[in-house]
């Protein structure tokens, strides 16, 4: 039996849209937490540290979302836990964004001046003192930009997620394309959506951008 | 856990994996190409002069950008037969891919040449060169020098995406995977293996860009 496509279907649609930011969050929010450990051992005095760190990054890296969602899916199902898409897909989308966080931080960590590391190493702050009092609040201030930047690009790999049968807002056009079959619409409407989701966020990062390098240059011409 | 791995299954049919990883490497190698051409007009078009073409790239990025890849996918493979236009799998993943490379890359060339110094192409016209020899030499080639490991990076980047054009059963390495998966149920080994094929390949084509900047850009383009 074939739908109309009426405001009804828009307005699932417009529902699954918080699937799609619900995923997206916690995917974030797990991912800041180990992508922070991986940027914390990437810029480690111990090699080793470093070496596990770079090597976690380029394998999460180097390998497709879709084949680390799939691992994560069946590979849960192996640990004789019962699979369900959702712990599939925050498990997969973690994984992903802690690799990718955890480069973007290791650059925003190590772009604080080399002379503060020397100044806080002079006041005696040991390792993780001179990390947390010295040079993260100052990483932090350099990440904002990027990371705003990541989430636009975590929200859309979110889409991936569908192809492993989670339902966000792709499977929700999939699902509403099956019963209306008015393609062109729904994706053009499904298309709006995130665009209406990502656009704005884009924005503000690049705003942030352009404002952090203007305050720098400004900090540097006050100083010369 | 009590699971046997079991990976005879996966090496039996490796050879057709082999031949997925070829198939990847063609889909990507192709959208690269063209990626680059629309990237290179499309960075023109943004410097233009006039409005309208501004007005038109300006929006084919934002639009771009700010959508998954399996949304423009679908909106190519299942929406644009209503619209009289009809791709096989193939075809349509190879559009969605130039499409949106095309974007990413039009920022990041279009950055490559806003970074040229204005007096360098004066210098050009004062010595006399015909526009497509400052075009060339002035601002093409030193632009491409200082963008290419943005490129390289946004290279691999849809390389790996292209796993997604799988969800279309277009044919490359994932959708290979899928097939195998579904004749011998070793879902878990079979997606381990695509996963290291997966790495190899970003390796090999790290390597490759490194080479090919080395070749072109001399000694010190490695660092830029």
């Amino acid at each position: 039996m074939m739908r109309e496509l009426t405001l009804n279907e828009v307005w699932f649609l417009m529902q699954a849209v918080r699937w799609t930011l619900l995923l997206a969050f916690l995917a974030f929010l797990g991912g800041s937490v180990v992508g922070l450990v991986i940027a914390i051992l990437r810029v480690a005095e111990t090699g080793p540290w470093r070496l596990i760190a770079a090597t976690y990054i380029k394998i999460f890296k180097g390998t497709p979302l879709l084949v680390q969602l799939f691992l994560a899916y069946f590979g849960v199902n192996l640990l004789g836990l019962r699979v369900d898409s959702w712990t599939a897909a925050a498990l997969g989308l973690t994984l992903h964004s802690s690799a990718f966080l955890g480069e973007i931080w290791r650059g925003c960590i190590q772009a604080v001046p080399l002379t503060q590391w020397e100044g806080a190493k002079a006041m005696a702050l040991g390792g993780i003192l001179r990390l947390r009092l010295v040079i993260l609040p100052q990483a932090f201030r350099i990440a904002i930009p990027p990371t705003v930047g990541f989430f636009v690009h975590l929200v859309k790999s979110t889409s991936v997620a569908s192809i492993i049968g989670f339902t966000e807002l792709t499977r929700a056009a999939q699902m509403v394309n099956n019963a209306t079959f008015r393609p062109f619409i729904v994706f053009a409407i499904v298309a709006t959506l995130y665009f209406v989701l990502c656009w704005p966020l884009s924005r503000l990062g690049q705003r942030l951008e352009r404002r952090f390098d203007r305050d720098r240059h400004q900090t540097i011409a006050t100083w010369a | 856990m009590n699971y046997v791995f079991q990976f005879g299954a996966v090496w039996r049919d490796f050879d057709q994996l082999l031949h997925g990883v070829w198939l990847t490497i063609r889909l990507s190698s192709m959208a690269m190409v063209v990626g680059l051409a629309i990237a290179i007009v499309g960075a023109q078009a943004k410097a233009s002069r006039f409005w309208l073409p501004r007005a038109i790239a300006h929006t084919y990025v934002e639009v771009v950008r700010n959508t998954p890849f399996l949304v423009q996918l679908f909106l190519i493979y299942l929406g644009l037969p209503s619209l009289g236009l009809r791709l096989s799998p193939n075809q349509a993943a190879l559009a969605a891919m130039v499409i949106n490379l095309g974007a990413y890359a039009t920022e990041i060339v279009r950055a490559g040449i806003e970074a040229v110094p204005r007096g360098q192409i004066e210098a050009g016209r004062a010595l006399g060169l015909k526009w497509w020899q400052i075009f060339r030499f002035i601002i093409l080639m030193p632009a491409f020098k200082t963008v290419f490991p943005a490129l390289s990076s946004q290279f691999i980047l849809v390389m790996l995406g292209s796993s997604v054009v799988s969800a279309i059963s277009a044919e490359e390495l994932s959708a290979i995977a899928a097939i195998i998966q579904s004749r011998n149920f070793r879902s878990f080994e079979v997606y381990l293996v695509v996963a290291g094929l997966y790495l190899a390949l970003s390796l090999a084509f790290e390597a490759a860009f490194g080479a090919i900047n080395r070749l072109l850009f001399g000694r010190e383009g490695v660092r830029s």
